[in-house]
């Protein structure tokens, strides 16, 4: 479904990577793995369609996602390596913009992730680790094929790591596909690894 | 329509909280045309003759200052990645934080302007056109200003780059406000001047909004 073809991405004028392509069809996983500087980050803000690639393209189920960017962003959730709070709403407000954007409901995806007895709570006094987790919530609101995770365990105990194993799981039995950018083990069975 | 609406309410209540943001740009306009009487020395009569252009320049130097977070709090946070993702077209987005901007930042500064207004000892005949004159500028600022946050967003010193950009393109809102609060003080009607800076603002309202949209791309 996904695809990547010859993709370049260019740093001024150093090329971050070249030649890069992978297939992925529905409920895949990829972990993007690689030293800092590999160009994670930034391959994950190409699928988004954030970036554009220097050379090649990101194809969905054929189609170059440049033509239509709006589609491809209504096909898919980004969390990036920032959590995108705004620290003066509670955790319930943050999410609720999203809700309203993107349809879901918010209590059922703050229970999905354990914030839910925190939903009053302005997002200032959470810590690094539930503000990654009200983050990750965004997932869980409303499905889409796509998921492009940088670093989602980032700040997580194991408990969440392990709370992270079922969404994960039940997105990919709808089909969704998973690229993950990480360098900690994440509960994704049989993802092929992409090393950068 | 919902999506505008969601955005705006967010803008809304961000702007509840951090409440001492509204209140710096109100005290900025106030405090700027308390500063004209002692410059201007014991003289009432000279200072109600600048008072209207006072009055304007002032509050539209106010409206600048929150301008430069208007993109740039959402772009640090990550939050401006999420809403370009968000599904909603990117004028649309522009058009949620100008009005936002303006509820925020326009409003409390129409609210003050009769504070200000006496300060300069303008007539209260003119108090009426002077709120009409600021509504209107104020609002044209917003618009101008969202193109200028969306242009000089990443940009180094964006913060100095943004008044330098909009102000010029806010001389006719200065012009045409100033000259209805005169019309008003002397007794004319001031609507030809106030229904030109109306044609500025509708022109802008669904100018500026695509502008700023095609202006705002991810780093």
């Amino acid at each position: 479904m996904l695809e990547a073809r010859d993709l370049a991405c260019l740093r001024g004028e150093r090329a971050v990577f070249a030649g890069l392509s992978f297939g992925l069809p529905a409920g895949a996983a990829l972990l993007l793995t690689g030293a800092n500087g590999a160009g994670k980050s930034t391959l994950l803000r190409i699928l988004a369609g954030l970036l554009p690639p220097a050379e090649g393209a990101v194809l969905w189920r054929g189609e170059d996602v440049g033509a239509e960017p709006s589609a491809h962003a209504a096909r898919l959730r980004y969390v990036s390596h920032q959590d995108a709070l705004k620290p003066a709403l509670t955790v319930a407000e943050n999410l609720a913009l999203f809700a309203r954007l993107w349809g879901g409901a918010v209590m059922p995806a703050l229970e999905a992730l354990a914030l839910a007895p925190l939903a009053d709570l302005p997002a200032r006094v959470l810590s690094a680790g539930q503000r990654r987790r009200l983050a990750l919530a965004r997932l869980v609101l409303a499905p889409v094929p796509l998921w492009l995770l940088d670093e989602p365990t980032t700040g997580l105990d194991a408990a969440s790591v392990e709370r992270l194993g079922p969404i994960l799981a039940d997105h990919r039995a709808r089909g969704g596909i998973v690229v993950a950018a990480t360098h900690l083990p994440l509960p994704l069975p049989d993802a092929r690894e992409l090393r950068l | 329509m919902s999506g505008f609406l969601a955005l705006l309410g967010r803008e809304v209540r961000l702007a509840l909280r951090h409440k001492a943001d509204t209140l710096a740009a109100v005290m900025f306009f106030v405090l700027v045309c308390a500063l004209f009487p002692f410059g201007v020395g014991p003289a009432p009569e000279l200072l109600a003759r600048i008072a209207p252009g006072a009055l304007l320049a002032a509050a539209l130097l106010a409206a600048l200052l929150p301008l430069d977070r208007l993109f740039g709090a959402d772009a640090e946070d990550g939050t401006l990645d999420q809403l370009l993702l968000s599904g909603l077209p990117r004028g649309v987005i522009a058009a949620a934080k100008a009005l936002g901007h303006w509820i925020t930042t326009g409003l409390p500064l129409i609210a003050a302007s009769p504070v200000a207004a006496a300060l300069l000892n303008l007539p209260v005949e003119a108090w009426g056109a002077a709120v009409a004159a600021l509504a209107l500028a104020t609002a044209l600022l917003s618009l101008l200003g969202t193109v200028g946050a969306a242009l000089t967003l990443g940009a180094r010193r964006g913060g100095v780059l943004l008044p330098l950009l909009v102000l010029p393109l806010a001389i006719p809102a200065v012009i045409f406000g100033a000259a209805a609060i005169e019309a008003a003080a002397s007794g004319l009607s001031p609507a030809p001047f106030l229904l030109l800076l109306g044609a500025g603002l509708a022109l802008a309202a669904p100018l500026a909004p695509v502008a700023a949209g095609a202006a705002l791309t991810a780093e």
